[in-house]
């Protein structure tokens, strides 16, 4: 490659401001004192505290987390076992059907998935409400799960679950012994994504949910929809901060193991 | 050596052990596949079945509904009262057809701008010492965890009349006047590209990373000028990306509905905002999902294209 | 190459000679097909108890799908293999007294040193005090008892490939597979490792079946070897007979470096046969305990180390060919001289270098006399 040059750091430059701006606009307004969004009044946390006091907020935000938690739990699990069948089952019947199914729902326009999924809910007679957005949920991001397992399952030598199995293992037991903890951190990476995303769909949620269990999506989407306010900036602060720090603490962490784990490797290598 | 006998009890033993794994086999494979079978697959079915029904005052709020206690008769019943209706429709009222025109305009004007803004991007931090590169993906797949509906409200504060733009235009004296952005397609440009930068980023970054630079410095070495080396060598090398990239803007941008509702304006037509009302304003469920049967067709074909292209790479690649 | 090392034993072990000994393992007659392609094809073997048994064969042979055939991961398609007097044919991997010490070793990284060793202990729901005696004694046997809370990454390779074998012995297995066990070691230490792996076999008293593509590796570990070729065995016998009588042209050019002489059987007398090689040359004189049919086609190989070379004509030679010193190849210890004959074939000669570069006689475009006793070339009639 040609050498790295000033105009490639400008374009970096530019391309993360234009990425972080935008969001870091929102995060310094969010302790602006003034209810005027765009104009500076000095600082103030007045906000955050208005956002604690909205019960509204609160128990939104309780229900996000519960559907959250339960459909990435149960997501992880179907997406492993899909990644499971993808790429270790050998042909069985419907298989291009299976795999049509998993990658299908991450590019159908979410608008299509929440229509069809609320006209089941209603032909099966469902009550919309919580547990109809956990499983909407499920659904989609089930599909996410198991594509972020089965990419480690393709580069996973099959050698160890054959050894495990050499060694008196079952194949159930060499999965459960061996498999699993060996591709942990990708399905740890898999509930995130799935947890991510249905912290985030505010799409899926208003087709699927029903009275009482609004999710903090459509409630910040209701007050979104009349103009901008400072309470929303404090909220979506509070967002953005939790799942950056959870994400990069992740990643961070990934990061060390990795790191740690090649000095012990070239430590090895010279003793 | 076992002898004989106790072979055969450990023979025994097997088979259902065997039959048991089997079994657990066919578990692993049934949840999942069930799971999308009647939910994701079967509520398509529902959805077409429903575009050809009426509306109706009602709870639902169409018509026919099928009960099962009617039995056969039923059935008749319902498949005589099912029509195209909503499709005549659809082609009658001009609404329609230019959201459909318009979404895949402004997808495909957007899927252009984030191409041209992505490919810059993905060339320099392929660029950049390798020691940046795994921060710097980093920096382009963060965005992409937070709150889509955040990121998307954020430029709400930007664009509009007395927003930070033009605040900062005026200030500069770059206009005198405040434009009007938000509430426009641009701003709906604008936010398509922002929303779906890492996409287009990531695919093509990951193509200009692999590419040997040997190839840059034998056709540099051979007399070709730097300019044209990138013409002629780095853009068809990754090729790959720019597909794969386009297909990941531009599938999701045609169905979107966040955007155009909150930066797009009353003549923003885009076919999901046009669902949506449908949907929840009109309450007209059977057509709503005559409109979404048509964008699922409408999909397809860049869907089908997608998978071919990528089944082909994943080929090549080995 | 080291094949004297089995001669240091008192007594020959060499149960095959004896009709009256089972074998340990039998493969009768197995095909083993993926798709259309036969990976093993009508094959049967013995392989008896206490034996180091090598597969030895090019990639693709066939030697890789026996092994995975025995440890289960593979079904026959045809044929029986029998573990004593047991099909194996019904019994998974996890219920087979067999164990396999992998190409890549497998090593689970989640576990240290003395988990993964007792990794197949547990699994049989061994008693905690017999496992962690069993660990102890494995550790001490590979050498390894200050490694054992490690991580598999934090050993070097050839710690790895001792904690692989400690592991897949634990179970005291009554057949180790060894699948090329030493191919990811550097030259030096996969010599060193050949005798540790020899010694650990002999203590234990194990059936060892190995599988290389490394003839030297071959030649030095095992009683016996089987060289393959397209899912077929060519030949099975000591390293010596293997080395010495080859019984066809792909197993003599597999097993080091040999001269192969094309012709048609001449006279037969005695011991010794005679093959017409090339128009208006005498014929070549071989040794041979058969009684080829006069015309065929025949060969003769001669191991280039057996062949002598000088400048002048030798007094008493069985074989004698004149040519030109063509090119010299020189590995230090010794060199190779590819003298052309008249007719176009190249006869290859090694001489131990026992003096320096400087003194020695021959060189390039040297006139030379090749040659070699009847007794050092052997007759091949494929």
């Amino acid at each position: 490659m040609l050498r790295f040059n000033w105009l490639n750091a400008t374009t970096l430059t530019l391309g993360f401001v234009f990425l972080y701006l935008p969001i870091l606009l929102l995060i310094i307004y969010s302790f602006n004192e003034s209810r005027l969004v765009t104009v500076w009044a000095g600082f103030s946390t007045k906000w955050y505290g208005s956002v604690f006091q909205n019960e509204d907020f609160i128990n939104a935000a309780w229900v996000t987390v519960r559907v959250g938690v339960i459909s990435a739990t149960i997501a992880t699990v179907l997406g492993t076992m899909a990644a499971l069948m993808l790429s270790r089952a050998g042909p069985f019947l419907g298989r291009t059907l299976f795999s049509g199914m998993i990658y299908a729902p991450m590019v159908m326009p979410e608008v299509i998935t929440g229509l069809s999924l609320l006209l089941l809910f209603v032909s099966m007679d469902f009550t919309r409400g919580f547990w109809t957005v956990t499983i909407a949920h499920i659904t989609f991001s089930m599909c996410y799960a198991a594509v972020v397992v089965s990419a480690r399952l393709v580069s996973f030598e099959k050698s160890y679950e054959e050894a495990a199995q050499d060694l008196g293992c079952t194949k159930f037991s060499a999965f459960m012994q061996v498999t699993l903890p060996i591709i942990a951190p990708s399905v740890a990476a898999g509930w995130l994504l799935a947890f991510t995303l249905s912290l985030d769909d505010l799409v899926i949620a208003s087709f699927a949910s029903g009275p009482g269990a609004t999710t903090l999506p459509m409630k910040i989407y209701s007050q979104v929809r009349i103009g901008v306010s400072p309470e929303i900036n404090a909220l979506s602060t509070i967002l953005v901060a939790v799942v950056s720090i959870g994400v990069i603490t992740a990643s961070l962490a990934m990061k060390r193991a990795e790191v740690k784990r090649k000095r012990e490797e070239q430590l090895a290598f010279a003793g | 050596m076992a002898v004989t006998q106790p072979a055969d009890l450990v023979e025994t033993e097997e088979v259902s052990t065997q039959a048991q794994e089997g079994i657990g086999q066919k578990v692993l494979i049934a949840v999942p596949y069930v799971w999308l079978l009647v939910f994701f697959l079967a509520p398509f079915f529902i959805v077409f079945k429903m575009s050809l029904s009426d509306i109706a005052i009602s709870i639902p709020p169409y018509t026919p509904t099928f009960d099962l206690s009617e039995g056969w008769d039923g059935l008749v019943a319902l498949w005589n009262a099912l029509d195209l209706e909503n499709y005549v429709w659809l082609t009658e009222d001009d609404l329609y057809w230019k959201s459909y025109v318009s979404s895949l305009k402004v997808a495909s004007i957007s899927t252009l701008l984030a191409l041209l803004i992505g490919y810059p991007i993905a060339y320099s931090m392929a660029k950049a010492p390798s020691e940046w590169r795994s921060t710097l993906v980093m920096l382009i797949i963060l965005p992409f965890w937070t709150s889509f509906l955040i990121r998307v409200y954020a430029w709400v504060g930007i664009l509009k009349k007395e927003g930070f733009l033009n605040y900062a235009l005026m200030w500069l004296g770059v206009i005198d006047e405040p434009l009007t952005i938000l509430n426009t397609n641009t701003a709906v440009y604008i936010g398509i590209v922002y929303s779906y930068l890492p996409f287009m980023v990531l695919p093509l970054y990951a193509v200009l990373e692999k590419m040997d630079g040997a190839l840059l410095e034998a056709a540099n070495d051979l007399g070709c000028s730097p300019i044209k080396t990138f013409w002629i060598i780095t853009i068809p090398l990754s090729l790959p990306g720019i597909i794969a990239g386009c297909f990941l803007v531009f599938i999701p941008a045609v169905g979107e509905f966040v955007i155009p509702d909150l930066l797009g304006g009353s003549n923003t037509l885009m076919i999901g905002k046009t669902l949506w009302t449908e949907f929840f304003s009109n309450r007209d469920w059977p057509v709503a999902s005559a409109v979404a049967v048509i964008l699922l067709l409408l999909l397809i074909i860049p869907i089908v294209l997608f998978q071919k292209q990528q089944e082909k790479q994943m080929k090549e690649d080995g | 190459m080291e094949t004297i090392v089995k001669s240091n034993q008192q007594q020959v072990f060499a149960p095959w000679t004896d009709p009256q000994n089972k074998p340990l393992l039998r493969f009768e007659n197995v095909t083993k097909k993926f798709g259309d392609f036969t990976a093993v094809d009508n094959l049967t073997l013995d392989i008896y108890e206490r034996e180091f048994f090598a597969l030895l064969g090019p990639s693709g042979c066939g030697k890789t799908t026996m092994m995975r055939m025995l440890a289960g991961f593979e079904l026959p398609t045809t044929g029986r293999i029998l573990l004593g007097d047991n099909d194996l044919k019904d019994t998974p991997p996890h219920k087979r007294p067999v164990n396999m010490m992998f190409q890549s070793y497998a090593l689970f990284p989640h576990m240290s040193v003395e988990q993964n060793i007792a990794f197949g202990l547990k699994q049989d729901k061994r008693p905690k005090q017999e496992i962690k005696e069993r660990v102890e004694e494995m550790l001490s046997l590979v050498q390894l008892e200050a490694f054992a809370k490690r991580k598999p990454h934090q050993l070097s390779g050839g710690q790895k490939q001792r904690v692989a074998l400690a592991r897949s012995l634990a179970k005291k297995p009554k057949l180790l597979l060894l699948d090329e066990p030493l191919g990811a070691l550097d030259k030096k230490l996969r010599e060193q490792t050949q005798f540790e792996l020899m010694n650990i076999q002999e203590k234990l008293g194990m059936t060892f079946v190995i599988v290389t593509h490394d003839q030297e590796e071959a030649m030095t570990v095992a009683s016996r070897i089987a060289v393959m070729d397209h899912g077929r065995i060519k030949q099975v016998a000591t390293p010596a007979e293997i080395y010495e009588y080859p019984n066809s042209r792909y197993v003599a050019d597999f097993l080091g470096d040999v001269n192969i002489v094309e012709g048609r059987v001449g006279v037969t007398t005695g011991e010794t046969a005679s093959l017409n090689w090339a128009e208006g040359q005498s014929h070549l004189a071989v040794s041979t305990k058969e009684r080829p049919q006069s015309g065929d086609t025949a060969w003769i190989a001669v191991r280039p180390e057996k062949v002598r070379i000088s400048k002048e004509m030798p007094e008493e030679a069985d074989n004698c060919l004149q040519g030109e010193v063509w090119d010299i190849g020189y590995t230090g210890n010794i060199s190779t001289y590819h003298v052309k004959l008249a007719n176009g074939q190249m006869i290859k000669a090694q001489v131990a270098n026992r003096q320096h570069l400087a003194n020695r006689p021959i060189t390039w475009e040297d006139s030379v006399y090749v040659y070699w006793e009847k007794g050092a070339g052997v007759l091949l009639q494929s």
